[in-house]
C-alpha cells in the first residue's frame, strides 16, 4: 500500500549515494529504511575516516545484522552514527571491540530484552568516551547483560518472559553514571539497586532512571573523589579558624545541577559542589579549601557594585580584576595556600588563540589574572605586565577596594579592546579558574518598588482551654529602661500528654552501641565520685596521715585524736539537674538530606541523657517549653525530680512536639523555681535550645536577650548554675551576652545523642 | 625560722604588661588587699605574680592547688623526728610568717572545705589560727594573698564559692592582642618577630574554635613551647602540631582543620 508522502521500501534501496564507494556500501547494507538512506552518505564518510579499509566489510556486516533485527531503523541509525566515534575514541582497531558488541546484541536479541539494543547503541559513543578502553567497554556490557538477566522475568517467580524494567533506563543513564562513577562503583550501585527494589518493577524503573531519592543517595555514596558530606565539618572548622566566618556550607548536586555551575555566595551560605575529584594534582579536599578561601576572601574584602551601566565585557573584566585582588590579599594573609591556588589556576600559552579570528577576551583575562598571582609568569604582552603591576601598586599599602580595582579593570578593557571581542566564537580552553566562584554577589541591580512596607497580620491569640494549674506570673526585665515589668509573663505548667513509652525504648535500642560506650564512661566516672570520709573512729582503713598525727600527739603528751580511720561513700555526687528543652517551632525543621527532624534527634538525645543521669544517681527533672506571646508561656512537665525514669516519663517524652516561640526568660525563671526547692550541693539548670529567645509579640531581639540574661543572673545569685547547650551554629552572636561563658555550641546535630550526655558528663566531672 | 631570702626572686622575670595592671597591683599591695587573677590557663598570670614579687622585692611562696589538698597541707602539721615531734609550717603559714606573697594557683582545683582556712587571712584580722599548735599567728605586715582562677573552665561542680570570691580584688587577664603576644613570644624565646607572629596566627585560629569544639583556646604558654621547639631546630609546622594542636584536642576533624591552618599560615 502506497501512502502519499512516505517513500516505500523499494525506493530506499534504490537511493543514489554520493560516491561509487558509498553506493557499493549502501548496496551491501541491503537496507530499506528511508531514514537511514537519508544520512548514509555522512555516516559512510565518518566511517571511512575512522575505520581502516580492511575492517570496513566487517562494519557493514554488523550494520546489516543490526538492520535486520526487526526493531526498525532506530538501532541501525544509532550504530551507523555512533560506531565510528567509538572506534575513534578508543583509538583501537575495530576488531578489538566489535565482536564483543555483536555478541551482546545477539544475547539481548534472544531474550525478552531485545528492545534494549536500541538504547545500548544510542549511548555507546558517550559511554566509550568515559571508559576509554576495550576491556572497560566489554566489562560495561557484561554489567548491562547481567543486570538484564537479574531483573528480567523475576516477577512472581515466573519464567523469563517479562523484559527487565531496569535495563533501558540504565542504558540511557549510563553516560551520566560513568561521568560520576568508576565501573566498580557502578557495579555496587547496580547491586544495591537490585537488592533495594526487587521485585517491584515500578521501583526498579525509577531507581535505574535516577528518579528515586535512594538511587541518588546511593549514587552519591559510590562517587569517586571527595564527598562534601564527608568533609563538611572539617571545612566548617577550617573556615571558622582561618576566617572567623561561620557561613553555613551548602552543597549543590554536580550530577543534577546545570552543567558548569560554579561555587557561589548565597544569602544563606556558601554553595559548593557535592563532590570533587583530583584536578592538576590537587585533591578534592584541597580544592574545597581553595574555594572556601576565595569565597571567604570575597566576604571579607568585596563590596557589591551597581551593574546597570556596564557592558558584559566590562563586567567580566571587573570580576577578574576583583578576583585577582582578593586572591592577592588572601595569599598575603595565608601564603601557604599559594602552591594550591597556582596549581589550580590555568596558565594558558600566550599565543594559544588568534585574536584576529576568535574572541580572546577570556584568554587575555586569564593571562592577566595569572600574572597578578604568579611573579614568575611567562607573559610578555605589555598590557598584561603593566596592569598586573598596576594591581600590585594599588595594593602596595592596603587592601584598596572593589571600586578602585573596577577603575583599573575598565582602563584595561578600554586599552586592550579588539574587534573580535564581539565575536560569538570564544576561546574557552584553559580559562576556567577552578577555585573561583561565579561572582553573583558582586553586582546589585537597582529595582523599583523594593521597599514596600509589609504589615504582618496581628497574631491570633489562641486561648486554649487549659485544664490544670492557673498560670504563675513572672516579671520581665526591660534592658532599655533597666527596670522590671511586673507580672509580665504568664507561665502555664502542665503534665505533658503521654505517648507511647515503647517509642523511647526503641530509640534507646537504636543507640544500644552508644549506650554501651556511655556506660563504660559512667562506670569510670563513678569510682572517682567516691568521697573519702576522714576522721572516722570506725572506718574501712587506717588514714595514715591522721594516724601519724595522732601518734605524734600521743608521743608529745597531748590527747590524740581517736578518729584515725577513713571510710568511703560512693554516692558523692550531690547534684540536682533540671533539663529544660526548647520546644519551639524551629525544632520541627528537618536535618539536611534526611527525614529526621531536629526534634526527633533531640528526643533521642534527651532519652539517652535521662538514662545516663539516672545511671549516675544524680537527681534529674526534665521539662520543655514554648510560648505564644507573654500571655501564654507553656511549661511542660516531662519528668519530676522524684519520678523514676519509667514508662510514665518515657511516654511523656515520646509525645513531645514542636511549636510556637521561645520566651526563654520566663521558662528559665520557672525552672529556677523548681530547682530552688532542692537541697543539693549543686543545682544545675541545663538548657537545650536551637536558637535565640524570640516571641511573636516582641520585635526587639535584644529585649528577650537582656531578659533571659537577667533571669540567669537571678538564678546564679540563688546558687543555681545555668548552662546552655545550643544547636545554633550562629549562637556566638548573642549567646555570651546571656550565659557569659556558660554555654557551648553542639556543632553536629546528628551527633546530638552522643554529644548531649558527653557534654553533661564533662560539665559535672 | 626559714629565711625569706630563700623565696626571693633574684633575677628580673620578663613580663610584658598588657595595660596598667602593674600600677593597679602596686596599689592593691600597698593596701595589702587580697588579689584574684582571673583568666584562661597559660595567659601570664603566674608570670605576672613573679614579676610583681620581684618588683616589690618580696618573697613569693607558690602553691599549685589540687583536689587532694587538705587544710593541713596549707597550714602545717606535726612531724616525727628522732627527738620526738616537730611542727612543720605549711606554705600558707610560712608565707604569713616571713611576709611573703602567697600565690594559690588554680584555686578551684582545691576542695571548698579546704579553702575556708584562708578566710581569716583575707579580712581585717589578717591572722591564721594554728589550732593544733595552739598558736594564733598574726600575719607579717608584708604578707599578701593572691589566688588564680580560670573562669572559662567549664565545670558546674568546680566553682569558687561566692563567700570566697567576695574577699578578693580581681584582675581579668586574657590572651594578649596579637602584636603584643608576638612580642612576648619573641622576647621569651629569641625567635624572629615574623615567625612569632605566624605562631600567634595559628593560636588565634585555634582560639576561634573555642566554644564550638574546643574547651580551651591555645594558650600563650603553648605558643612559647612551639617557639622553644623551633629554637631547638624543629621545623615550624611540626613544632605547631606538637605544641599547639595535639595537646588541646583529640578530635580528628579539629586536628585536620588546624593542620590546614598551619599549612596556610606558613609558606
Ligand atoms: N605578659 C607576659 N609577659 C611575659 N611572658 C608571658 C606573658 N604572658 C604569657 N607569657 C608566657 O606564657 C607562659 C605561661 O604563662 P603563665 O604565667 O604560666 O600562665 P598562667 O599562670 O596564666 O597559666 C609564661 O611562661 C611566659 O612564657
Ligand atoms: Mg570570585
Amino acid at each position: 500500500m502506497a501512502v502519499p508522502g512516505i517513500r516505500n521500501v523499494a525506493d530506499a534501496r534504490q537511493r543514489l549515494m554520493a560516491t561509487a564507494e558509498s553506493q557499493a556500501a549502501w548496496t551491501a547494507l541491503d537496507c530499506g529504511f528511508a531514514a537511514v538512506a537519508d544520512v548514509f552518505d555522512e555516516c559512510w564518510a565518518a566511517a571511512r575516516q575512522h575505520i581502516a579499509p580492511a575492517e570496513r566489510p566487517a562494519f557493514l556486516d554488523a550494520a546489516r545484522t543490526i538492520g535486520k533485527l526487526g526493531r526498525g531503523a532506530e538501532p541501525l541509525l544509532a550504530f551507523l552514527e555512533g560506531w565510528p566515534r567509538v572506534v575513534a575514541t578508543l583509538a583501537l582497531p575495530q576488531s578489538a571491540i566489535l565482536p564483543t558488541l555483536m555478541d551482546s546484541i545477539r544475547r539481548l536479541q534472544k531474550s525478552p530484552n531485545a528492545p534494549a539494543v536500541t538504547p545500548l547503541l544510542q549511548t555507546l559513543g558517550a559511554v566509550a568516551e568515559r571508559l576509554r578502553s576495550a576491556d572497560a567497554l566489554a566489562d560495561y556490557q557484561t554489567l548491562a547483560l547481567d543486570l538484564a538477566e537479574r531483573t528480567a522475568g523475576s516477577i512472581h517467580g515466573r519464567q523469563t518472559t517479562h523484559p527487565s524494567p531496569a535495563l533501558p533506563n540504565f542504558l540511557r543513564q549510563a553516560p551520566r553514571l560513568l561521568g560520576l562513577l568508576s565501573l566498580a562503583g557502578m557495579r555496587r550501585w547496580i547491586d544495591s539497586g537490585i537488592r533495594l527494589t526487587s521485585p517491584h518493577p515500578e521501583q526498579q524503573r525509577a531507581y535505574f532512571a535516577l528518579a528515586s531519592p535512594e538511587s541518588r543517595a546511593l549514587l552519591q555514596r559510590e562517587r569517586e573523589g571527595t564527598l562534601f558530606a564527608d568533609v563538611e565539618r572539617r571545612l566548617g572548622l577550617g573556615l571558622a579558624a582561618l576566617w572567623t566566618d561561620d557561613s553555613p556550607l551548602v552543597p549543590y548536586s554536580t550530577a543534577f545541577a546545570a552543567p558548569g555551575l560554579r561555587p557561589y555566595l548565597a544569602a544563606d551560605g556558601m554553595r559548593l559542589p557535592d563532590a570533587l575529584g583530583t584536578l592538576s594534582g590537587i585533591d578534592g579536599l584541597q580544592r574545597y579549601r581553595a574555594m572556601l578561601a576565595h569565597l571567604a576572601a570575597h566576604r571579607q574584602w568585596s563590596r557589591p557594585l551597581v551593574a546597570d551601566n556596564w557592558s558584559p565585557l566590562q563586567r567580566l573584566a571587573v570580576e577578574t580584576f576583583e578576583d585577582a585582588r582578593i586572591d592577592v590579599l588572601l595569599l598575603r594573609r595565608f601564603p601557604g595556600l599559594r602552591p594550591v591556588l597556582l596549581a589550580l589556576h590555568p596558565q594558558p600559552a600566550e599565543d594559544a588563540c588568534d585574536p584576529e579570528r576568535i574572541n580572546s577576551l577570556r584568554h587575555r583575562l586569564t593571562c592577566l589574572s595569572r600574572a597578578c598571582l604568579d611573579a614568575d609568569h611567562p607573559y610578555t604582552a605589555v598590557a598584561t605586565r603593566e596592569f598586573a603591576a598596576g594591581l600590585h601598586a594599588l595594593l602596595a599599602d592596603g587592601e584598596a577596594s572593589t571600586r578602585a580595582v573596577a577603575e583599573l579593570a575598565l582602563a584595561w578593557a578600554a586599552r586592550t579592546r579588539v574587534p573580535s571581542d564581539q565575536y560569538a566564537n570564544v576561546h574557552f580552553a584553559d580559562t576556567e579558574i577552578d577555585y573561583r566562584d561565579d561572582n553573583r554577589h558582586l553586582w546589585t541591580f537597582i529595582e523599583a518598588g523594593d521597599e514596600e512596607d509589609s504589615f504582618d497580620p496581628p497574631p491570633t491569640l489562641a486561648k486554649p482551654e487549659r485544664a490544670g494549674l492557673p498560670p504563675r506570673h513572672y516579671p520581665e526585665w526591660d534592658g532599655a529602661t533597666q527596670s522590671f515589668r511586673p507580672d509580665w509573663a504568664a507561665v502555664y505548667e502542665a503534665l505533658h500528654p503521654a505517648g507511647n513509652p515503647a517509642d523511647i525504648d526503641r530509640l534507646l535500642e537504636r543507640h544500644a552501641l552508644l549506650a554501651r560506650r556511655l556506660k563504660r564512661l559512667l562506670d569510670l566516672l563513678k569510682p572517682q565520685d567516691r568521697v573519702r570520709l576522714r576522721y572516722q573512729e570506725d572506718g574501712s582503713e587506717l588514714d595514715l596521715d591522721v594516724a601519724v598525727r595522732a601518734w605524734t600527739d600521743w608521743r608529745s603528751g597531748r590527747l590524740p585524736d581517736p578518729r584515725i580511720n577513713v571510710s568511703h561513700r560512693t554516692n558523692g555526687r550531690d547534684i540536682s539537674v533540671l533539663l529544660l528543652i526548647d520546644l519551639s517551632q524551629s525544632l520541627a525543621a528537618r536535618l539536611p538530606g534526611s527525614e529526621q527532624r531536629i526534634l526527633d534527634t533531640a528526643r533521642e538525645a534527651v532519652a539517652l541523657l535521662g538514662w545516663a543521669i539516672g545511671e549516675l544517681g544524680d537527681a534529674c527533672a526534665i521539662a520543655g517549653f514554648h510560648s505564644n506571646t507573654r500571655h501564654e508561656v507553656r511549661y511542660h512537665h516531662i519528668k519530676g525530680f522524684s519520678e523514676a525514669w519509667d514508662d510514665t516519663v518515657k511516654a511523656r517524652l515520646a509525645a513531645v512536639e514542636a511549636g510556637y516561640s521561645t520566651r526563654m526568660g520566663a521558662a528559665v525563671r520557672h525552672a529556677g523555681h523548681a530547682l530552688s526547692g532542692r537541697h543539693s550541693e549543686k543545682r544545675i539548670l541545663l538548657l537545650l535550645t536551637d536558637g535565640e529567645p524570640a516571641d511573636i509579640d516582641v520585635t526587639d531581639p535584644d529585649y528577650l536577650i537582656a531578659d533571659t540574661r537577667q533571669a540567669v543572673e537571678t538564678l546564679a545569685a540563688e546558687g543555681i548554675s545555668t548552662f546552655c547547650l545550643s544547636l545554633d551554629p550562629n549562637a556566638e552572636r548573642y549567646i555570651g551576652r546571656i550565659f557569659g561563658n556558660r554555654w557551648r555550641v553542639l556543632d553536629r546535630i546528628e551527633n546530638l545523642p552522643e554529644q548531649l550526655p558527653m557534654a553533661y558528663l564533662n560539665l559535672t566531672r | 625560722m626559714t629565711s625569706p631570702d630563700a623565696y626571693r626572686i633574684r633575677k628580673q622575670p620578663f613580663y610584658q604588661p598588657q595595660g596598667n595592671e602593674v600600677d593597679l597591683y602596686e596599689a592593691a599591695y600597698a593596701a595589702r588587699l587580697p588579689v584574684m587573677l582571673k583568666g584562661p590557663t597559660g595567659c601570664g598570670k603566674s608570670r605576672f605574680v613573679e614579676y610583681m614579687a620581684w618588683k616589690l622585692g618580696k618573697p613569693l611562696v607558690s602553691v599549685a592547688c589540687n583536689e587532694d589538698m587538705t587544710a593541713a597541707d596549707l597550714v602545717g602539721r606535726y612531724l616525727l623526728d628522732a627527738g620526738g615531734t616537730r611542727w612543720q609550717d605549711g606554705p600558707l603559714t610560712l608565707a604569713a610568717r616571713i611576709g611573703a606573697i602567697c600565690y594559690l594557683d588554680e584555686i578551684v582545683e582545691a576542695r571548698q572545705d579546704t579553702l575556708v582556712v584562708i578566710h581569716p587571712l583575707t579580712d581585717h584580722r589578717r591572722a591564721l589560727p594554728l589550732d593544733k599548735k595552739g598558736e594564733q599567728l598574726a600575719a607579717h605586715p608584708d604578707f599578701q594573698l593572691v589566688i588564680s582562677y580560670n573562669p572559662g573552665y567549664q565545670s558546674l561542680v568546680k566553682d569558687l564559692k561566692q563567700s570566697t570570691k567576695q574577699r578578693f580584688t580581681a584582675f581579668s587577664f586574657d590572651y594578649p592582642p596579637a602584636a603584643l603576644e608576638g612580642q612576648i613570644v619573641a622576647a621569651e624565646t629569641g625567635i624572629a618577630a615574623a615567625l612569632a607572629e605566624q605562631l600567634v596566627s595559628v593560636a588565634q585560629a585555634g582560639r576561634r574554635l573555642k566554644g564550638h569544639v574546643l574547651d580551651e583556646g591555645i594558650s600563650t604558654r603553648l605558643i612559647v613551647y612551639a617557639a622553644t621547639l623551633i629554637v631547638h631546630g624543629i621545623p615550624p609546622a611540626d613544632a605547631c602540631r606538637m605544641a599547639m594542636v595535639r595537646p588541646i584536642t583529640d578530635d580528628a576533624d579539629v586536628i585536620d582543620a588546624l593542620n590546614h591552618a598551619i599549612a596556610a599560615i606558613f609558606d
